[in-house]
């Protein structure tokens, strides 16, 4: 039973790898700004999502860890490159 | 493989098939934003793609951990939280972002 296992983890490990490519190439040449920050996010949970896998593979608990900090670091990091792109200024002066 | 750990049957299997569907909703989602023709579109497919396969990864990998300690493991609540309540804030902003730019660039016809 494990090996059913085994592959499934195999097969959403390059899944993830592949939408994080995909991500890269947005990032690369998206052709405004808002393109590349979209794919930033889609890149980190991406990357989050592998760590997630590897963890599972490996039966340890260190790689939660790192993927619940990327989750939230990525979330603010993504809501701060918004705000960048709406206003000009990530915090504002008075 | 897997550390040489033999998950049980009620665990493995559900965990096997959400982990497939999880990394094909992640990747249809990063195809969207690969292929859509317009950043308005783009903006569709990694917001249902990340928050769908980031649960069904989750909920697998909770049965999992759960099947190996042998008692509810419940920490990936977290993340889920996380991801479910931080997906929408930002895809909210982005969206806001890109249309205050585009009208500004006047490429956005004002209603």
């Amino acid at each position: 039973m494990s090996m059913v296992l085994d592959y499934a983890v195999w097969f959403a490990l390059l899944c993830f790898i592949t939408a994080m490519l995909f991500a890269l190439v947005r990032l690369l040449h998206g052709p405004a700004a808002q393109d590349r920050v979209l794919a930033l996010d889609t890149f980190y949970v991406n990357g989050m999502l592998t760590l997630l896998m590897l963890g599972v593979r490996s039966s340890s608990q260190a790689y939660f860890e790192m993927a619940l900090l990327i989750a939230l670091f990525g979330f603010v990091g993504t809501v701060a490159l918004a705000k960048f792109l709406l206003r000009g200024e990530v915090i504002e002066p008075w | 493989m897997m550390s040489g750990v033999e998950f049980p049957l009620w665990a493995a299997l559900p965990a096997a098939v959400l982990l497939v569907a999880g990394g094909l909703f992640t990747l249809v989602g990063a195809l969207g934003l690969l292929r859509l023709p317009h950043f308005y579109a783009r903006m569709h497919g990694p917001s249902m793609g990340t928050t769908l396969g980031t649960g069904c990864v989750l909920v697998a990998s909770m049965l999992l951990s759960s099947a190996l300690a042998g008692r509810p493991v419940l920490h990936e609540l977290l993340i889920v939280l996380f991801v479910v309540l931080g997906s929408p804030v930002t895809a909210m902003l982005l969206m806001r972002a890109a249309i205050y730019r585009d009208k500004a660039r006047g490429r956005l016809k004002e209603e």
